[in-house]
């Protein structure tokens, strides 16, 4: 429960998320990879048991305001998990028969199998929301129209961009665009490929095109970008995954023509490049003058990108739209220049990932329960914060301060044979329980703080001596810059702010620096007086109603 | 339970001139009470030793009983260790060091192991002029056995349970003076910037080199009324003047006062640098450190730092005059010169 409220779709989530939080993990300071944060969520969600009926339910008593969602995707579901036990009325609208969105169009079920979407789906839809599926709504100006207190549009970025060059016409046949290709696959409405299968493009859209053409009969699958294989978009592990499916990736070549005979697509032909960068990091691809290469295909598949797309928002509604069709938004409330319609996910900023379109949720829904309730929209309540001592006797802490020194486990795969013949199957096992435990004791306890009490310290230099990671110096204060250089050990992560204490006894100050500060609570543990303590840190995003 | 420290250390720590960094110098985590003052001269151990590029391998550490001769387990763990008898480390290290002078050798004794029980020990190892660092980790009191004072305790200072000493405290500076020990240093744990530069002056010392460490027991003796708190210490604290240790490969680039610094070169070519805080004292003149050791303690200062160096000290093998070569890696062909020989030497009797 704690992960479904704090993410909204841990078992989605924990199978496809983008994982920003992975990059930010201290672990990758003191060694190579980053705590499996993800797949620990995965796990989490797999082995929760029965939660059904723990979750908030909707009041019977409706408190009379109306609601309009259109999309059904992540952003749309968030908001209506938070409002829904508010007593709000939610009529949720999607083109599709079933609500997901994205998550259920774009990402092949290889990766998120449908039961696991569908539960997480349900569990927000089952709060009482109003569906409204098949149903593809043309004009906002009806909805407007209607007797909807507030509208949020959580549409996404549905345009894949396409590729106008030679031939792209009389091959039309044969050249797909990645979204759309994966949302017919899907909905079952194809489930063939030709056997040669080239897909244009680097991101995750395009590994998942790969994959799922591997699924369907293509046998000789290629993908070719035209930048640097290091600059590609997509996740490293995403590409690790297709790479070990037998698809080659090509670099540094810009298709040039779709070659067709007989109206009937041949291949493509591609220039070659080098790329080079400028001072300000811009780059910038060179022909290297080396011949063109005809690459043969029975089936193109485009997935360069994705754009937002708005045509069914009519333009004189009070709604404006700035560069690149992009709405014109307040960057905390998210509501649009008409005061009743909020965006929310892709459609607010364009293309991001499942789990900004969450956080989005989360906020637009405050925003949408004050505009309701005639409180001010910028007058928001503080995010939750809580600080618990974790001392329970001289060598014991509440929290598993022993850090392993494990490296990163890998999560076990199905076998290639069985996958790549059904594209139901899931490709990742996901972690045993007991795996998940070795794993998530490479954790560094980032929410344990340490807490330095400068009345209680006698400057013993306990804790200097002990610290593993040579965080703590006493020095004579300084300027930051001078501090830096006068440490135990150098504190050249200039993001991490230093923790400097109030003047000593002996005019000195404690500074601690916490960039690699493994949390493993010796510090505390050796110091006579208490000035340390490990005190454990809790952060709740604000949500518009409590869900736990 | 954490009795263990992780085996993640700062991933940006600096090597040392012989590719070790300070983690090649650190020993298993320490069982004292937190806090204690013993834990931070290992620590000061570990980083002299460490800057100053020792293989860890070409170190022997000696220690007789206490809760300071339990150190040695704490830090330099790939060193050699002895822990030997109650106030028969000098002994221990006499004997090794007469098998291997080509080892650096700590003495770590406490004040109980030291001033008492170990006292004809001390002071004959003074005499010889051991080639040898001899750390006195004193904190006025026995606290393995929950903190009896010992002789080192001042008198007129309280013990934790409110009892008065009765007699006056051994002071092993003075004695150490009396002794015509060839270095003589004091410092306190709670002042790493003083206590490393001396420990690397008295490792590269050629003779008994004697560092008496004031280093509180939290445990037994940090009560108000003791003399050997904390907040007592850094109370009265005063130091001769501040020591700077440069090894003989790097040039001396601090400038210093004319009139107040004096530079002490040592065998091995390195020098100790000082900035003295009075200019009656000169740390290679006796009588100068005899005085000022003797105005310390009428004015009740504890008074730290570098006191005495006599820069001529000759050895116990430079006076016995042995072989540069270790005796222990002498073959029997080098040690047995042979019948002839033997005959030419009873013929010299007769």
């Amino acid at each position: 429960m704690i992960n479904w409220e704090s993410n909204v779709f841990p078992g989605i989530l924990g199978r496809t998320c983008d994982r920003p939080c992975e990059p930010a993990c201290r672990r990758g300071r003191v060694e190579e990879k980053p705590v499996a944060i993800c797949r620990l969520k995965r796990v989490a969600a797999d082995n929760k048991g029965e939660v059904k009926s723990l979750m908030p339910r909707a009041p019977k008593e409706k408190n009379g305001k109306k609601i309009a969602l259109i999309g059904g995707g992540p952003a749309s579901l968030t908001v209506a998990r938070d409002l829904a036990p508010l007593g709000y009325e939610l009529h949720l609208f999607d083109e599709w028969h079933k609500g997901g969105g994205m998550m259920r169009t774009q990402i092949p079920a290889f990766r998120l199998p449908e039961e696991v979407l569908d539960e997480e789906v349900n569990y927000v839809l089952d709060m009482g929301v109003i569906t409204h599926f098949n149903h593809y709504v043309s004009s906002m100006k009806e909805v407007l129209d209607q007797d909807y207190d507030a509208i949020f549009v959580g549409t996404g970025a549905p345009r894949g961009r396409d590729l106008k060059i030679t031939g792209r016409e009389e091959a039309a046949k044969n050249i797909h665009i990645g979204i759309e290709f994966l949302a017919n696959v899907a909905f079952e409405h194809r489930d063939k490929i030709g056997r040669k299968v080239i897909i244009l493009g680097g991101g995750n859209t395009a590994m998942d095109c790969c994959r799922t053409s591997r699924r369907l009969g293509g046998d000789d699958v290629k993908v070719v970008v035209r930048s640097p294989f290091k600059d590609m978009k997509a996740s490293p592990w995403e590409i690790e995954d297709a790479m070990a499916e037998d698809i080659p990736i090509l670099n540094n070549m810009p298709p040039k023509e779709f070659v067709v005979e007989d109206g009937k697509l041949k291949g493509v032909i591609f220039g070659k490049v080098r790329a080079e960068y400028d001072e300000n990091g811009r780059r910038k691809l060179i022909p290297t003058g080396e011949p063109d290469e005809f690459i043969e295909a029975d089936d193109v598949i485009i997935a360069i990108g994705q754009d937002n797309a708005f045509p069914w928002i009519e333009r004189d509604l009070g709604i404006e739209f700035g560069k690149w069709d992009i709405p014109v938004l307040n960057e905390t409330t998210f509501q649009s220049t008409n005061p009743k319609v909020f965006f929310g996910g892709d459609a607010a900023f364009g293309p991001e990932n499942i789990i900004t379109a969450a956080a989005h949720g989360h906020q637009a829904a405050i925003s949408i329960h004050h505009f309701c309730q005639g409180l001010d929209l910028m007058d928001r309540p503080a995010p939750g914060a809580n600080l618990v001592r974790q001392k329970m006797g001289i060598h014991e802490w509440m929290y598993d301060n022993d850090i392993a020194a494990d490296l990163r486990y890998k999560v076990p795969h199905e076998d290639k044979v069985i996958t790549l013949t059904n594209r139901k199957i899931e490709v990742e096992l996901g972690f045993s329980v007991s795996t998940a435990f070795k794993e998530a004791q490479r954790c560094l306890n980032c929410d344990v703080q340490t807490v330095f009490t400068d009345s209680l310290c006698i400057e013993c230099d306990a804790c200097v001596d002990i610290c593993p990671t040579s965080c703590i110096t006493f020095t004579m204060n300084g300027e930051e810059e001078d501090l830096r250089q006068r440490l135990n050990a150098p504190a050249s992560n200039l993001t991490q702010d230093l923790y400097v204490s109030d003047t000593l006894p002996t005019k000195r100050v404690m500074i601690k620096d916490e960039d690699v500060c493994l949390h493993c609570g010796l510090c505390a543990e050796r110091c006579p007086t208490a000035a340390w303590d490990m005190q454990k840190y809790l952060y709740n995003v604000t949500k518009a109603s409590k869900i736990l | 339970m954490s009795y263990i420290r992780p085996v993640f250390r700062h991933p940006e720590l600096a090597k040392n001139a012989i590719g070790y960094s300070r983690k090649d110098y650190e020993g298993a985590i320490s069982t004292l009470c937190a806090g204690c003052g013993h834990d931070s001269i290992s620590g000061a151990i570990v980083q002299a030793c460490y800057e100053m590029s020792i293989e860890p391998h070409k170190i022997a550490k000696v220690s007789g009983i206490g809760c300071s001769s339990k150190t040695p387990t704490y830090f330099l763990g790939n060193s050699h260790g002895f822990n030997s008898v109650h106030g028969r480390m000098p002994s221990v290290t006499t004997g090794a060091y007469m098998a291997n002078r080509d080892l650096k050798y700590i003495g770590i004794s406490g004040d109980g192991d030291t001033a008492s029980i170990g006292m004809g020990q001390f002071v004959h190892a003074i005499r010889r002029n051991l080639n040898m660092m001899y750390i006195v980790m004193n904190n006025g009191c026995y606290g393995l056995t929950k903190g009896q004072e010992s002789a080192t305790a001042d008198k007129g200072s309280l013990t934790k349970s409110g009892s008065e000493t009765k007699y006056p405290g051994i002071d092993l500076v003075g004695l150490a003076l009396e002794l015509n020990a060839t270095f003589v240093a004091r410092s306190f744990s709670g002042d790493k910037t003083q206590l490393i530069p001396l420990i690397k002056a008295a490792m590269s010392h050629p003779g008994f080199a004697l560092l008496d460490v004031l280093s509180p027991c939290v445990t037994f003796n940090n009560n108000k009324g003791s003399t050997k708190s904390y907040t007592y210490i850094r109370d009265y604290i005063e130091a001769t003047g501040t020591v700077d240790f440069v090894p003989k490969e790097e040039e001396i680039t601090v400038e210093y006062e004319e009139g107040k610094s004096t530079s002490v070169q040592l065998h091995d070519g390195s020098t100790i640098k000082l900035s003295k805080l009075n200019p009656n004292w000169n740390p290679t003149d006796k009588l100068s450190a005899f005085n000022r050791v003797q105005e310390a303690k009428m004015k009740g200062e504890v008074l730290t730092g570098l006191i005495y160096i006599d820069p001529e000290s000759q050895d116990l093998h430079d006076v016995m005059g042995t072989v540069q070569t270790p005796l222990n890696t002498l073959r029997e062909d080098q040690l047995n010169p042979g019948m002839e020989a033997l005959e030419r030497i009873n013929q010299s009797f007769r």
